[in-house]
Order: structure tokens, then sequence, then C-alpha cells
């Protein structure tokens, strides 16, 4: 290591920051929702998962309780580029 | 009627037990009556840390199936004596506490102590409900590290959902109390900074207390650091932050790493 690093280095702490920020907003978000969709949402994730890698954020599951009927919302996003088929990848 | 307080975290090790035995120390030196309730069923500690392990006789499952008086099971502090504690069992399972009888209890008590302070067990369980139920305030002990801020968020969560006053729709008063606190990690950027903490839980904070040999010191001998060592820069911040529970206005100074002179001269980080 020469001198330069020293300066150049880049701290943890703001990795940290960011690391918790992100993933608390997400965890927040699913503690304030019914048990049912978050248990949807895991499930529907992991099945994804098995074939598509893709960020949690790109699924978004949110129901709509109606009067006599409710409705189920299921946002998929699957990038085109970087996350291949694992299949692929393997 | 006294104030409950819970001290609790999520995450295990970061200072619970020690915390409430300073903080409830603090208190009760100054003349209030404190009562500490060790809720950790099969894994008691605040009786070790206070130094009372060997007065232990009757316990706070005791209490609640009725087996013992709760004057029984109180041991009063030998140094202090306006401070009490109450022991969890050690040999019981967690189940043996019930919602109603630590309602019973912690109703009693809270009639009789300016503050009952309630050590909470590690995790999100049953025994860590139990200990937040009738809680009027909270604290909440977070290291500076991502796991710990992370659970503490989680249990934020939980006081804000599963206490009696948020179910009553009241307010519970929670506090940050930041507990390890390198200021030479925190300097260089090694560690999150008090801001990051605070503006991630959006939770006021109560205290700093900088990592220091002197608490694991106290928890040797048993007492709490700011019975044995009240000078101490550790034991003195518990002390200010033992006013702000009490409602004082105290402005939280974080501890800062002085530099020597030939440190500044070269530039050089602190290693």
């Amino acid at each position: 290591m020469n001198l330069l690093d020293i300066f150049k280095r880049r701290t943890s702490a703001p990795v940290a920051r960011e690391r918790l920020q992100v993933l608390l907003a997400y965890e927040r978000r699913n503690r304030s929702q019914p048990d049912l969709v978050s248990i949807l949402r895991e499930e529907i994730m992991a099945v994804i998962a098995k074939h598509v890698q893709i960020d949690q954020d790109y699924l978004q599951v949110s129901m709509d309780r109606g009067e006599t009927m409710s409705t189920l919302e299921i946002d998929i996003q699957i990038p085109n580029k970087s996350p291949m088929p694992l299949a692929m990848a393997g | 009627m006294g104030k409950v307080v819970v001290v609790t975290s999520g995450k295990g090790g970061v200072g619970k037990t020690t915390s409430t035995a300073a903080l409830g120390a603090a208190v009760a030196k100054t003349g209030k009556k404190v009562a500490l309730v060790d809720f950790d069923v099969g894994l008691r500690n605040l009786d070790l840390i206070m130094g009372a392990e060997r007065r232990v006789v009757f316990d706070l499952v005791n209490v609640i199936q009725g087996s013992a008086k709760l004057s029984q099971a109180l041991i009063r502090d030998k140094r202090v004596e306006t401070l009490f504690l109450l022991p969890a069992s050690q040999t019981r399972d967690k189940d043996a506490l019930t919602e109603e009888g630590v309602a019973e209890v912690i109703g009693k008590l809270r009639s009789v102590f300016d503050y009952v302070f309630c050590d909470s067990p590690a995790g999100i369980e049953r025994g860590a409900q139990l200990a937040m139920r009738f809680a009027d305030e909270a604290v909440i002990v977070t290291n500076p590290e991502v796991s710990s801020v992370r659970d503490s968020d989680r249990i934020i969560g939980l006081l804000d959902a599963r206490t009696l006053r948020a179910e009553q729709g009241e307010q519970i008063a929670k506090h940050v109390l930041v507990t390890r606190y390198d200021a030479a990690r925190a300097a260089r950027g090694e560690m999150l900074s008090i801001d990051d903490v605070l503006e991630i839980l959006s939770t006021p904070l109560l205290g700093i207390i900088p990592e220091s040999q002197d608490v694991l010191r106290a928890s040797n001998l048993g007492s709490p650091v700011t019975l044995s060592e009240p000078l101490n820069a550790a034991a003195k911040a518990y002390i200010d932050a033992a006013k702000r529970l009490e409602g004082e206005q105290l402005p939280v100074i974080v501890p800062f790493e002085r530099k020597g002179f030939l440190d500044r001269l070269l530039g050089r980080r602190a290693a």
C-alpha cells in the first residue's frame, strides 16, 4: 500500500449507512402490509428466483380490499441486461 | 404512579443488562425508588451484573405463580437503599411468564416505585414482547453497527405495534442509547456515526456511552459502573442519560478522539 492509498481509501461507514437505508425502507414497507401479502410476496419471489435473478425491488405485490371482491396486483419487472437466466450462468 | 421503562434492543450482546444496571443505579442514587426487573427467564444475568447473584432466593416466576410474595423476591441493593432487583428465574422456561401475571407484578411495582426498569431478553419472541408490553417508555440500546441498527429498527416497529400503550392509541416514548461508541473508529469513517444511526432510526438520542474497559471491570466486580466509578467517562455518560430520562434537558456531546501533536503534524490517522 503506498502513501496515496491512505487518502484514497473509501471509508466503510457510508456504505453501511446506504445499505441500511435501502434495507430498512424495504423491511418497513413489508411490515405494514397485511400478512397474506408478505407471504405471497415471499413465495412469488422464491419461484422467480429459481429461474431468474432479480432484485426484491422489481417485485411489487399489493392488495386492494373491496367490499365484495379484492384484487391482487403483482408487478414483476425483469431487466433485459444483466440478470442472466441461472441455467445459462451456471 | 411510577414510570415503567423497558430496556431493549433485539440483538443480543449490545449492553441491555449493563445499561439497565447503570441507568437504574444512577436514577436510584438521586433518591428515587427504583426496581430493576430481569425478564430474561432461563438466562438471568442482571443479578450477576448487580453483584446480587448469591442473594437470589425467589424470582419473577415464583411471584407470578404465587409461590412467593413480591416483597420476598425483591432484593435490596447493598449500596443504594432505594434500589431493588427482581431477578429472573434461572431454571424455568420462557412460557412460565403469562401476560396476566406480568401485568399484576408490573402494576404492583408501579404503585410502589418511581421507576421500574424492565431488562428485556434478546430477540423478538414472547419474552421480549412481555418485557415491553406494559412500558411507558423504551430505551433502545444500539451499537453503531449494521446488524444492531437493523434489529433496533425492528424493535421500534414492535414497540409501536405490540405494547399496551400503542394498542390503546397512546404514544410510547422511545429513546436510543448508543453504547460501545468508539470515537477513533468513527473519526476514521469505519463506524456508523451518531448522525447516521439517529437518521436511520429517526428516534431521539438518550446518550452515547463510549467503549470502555471500565464498564467491563464494573461487570467483573458486580457493580454498576455508575456506582463503582462514577467519575469515569462511561459512567458520566450513563448518569447524564439517566438525567435526560428524568426529563432534564442536557445537550449530548459526541465523544471525540483527541489527536496528539505529532499525529496532527503528520496528518497521521490513529491506528
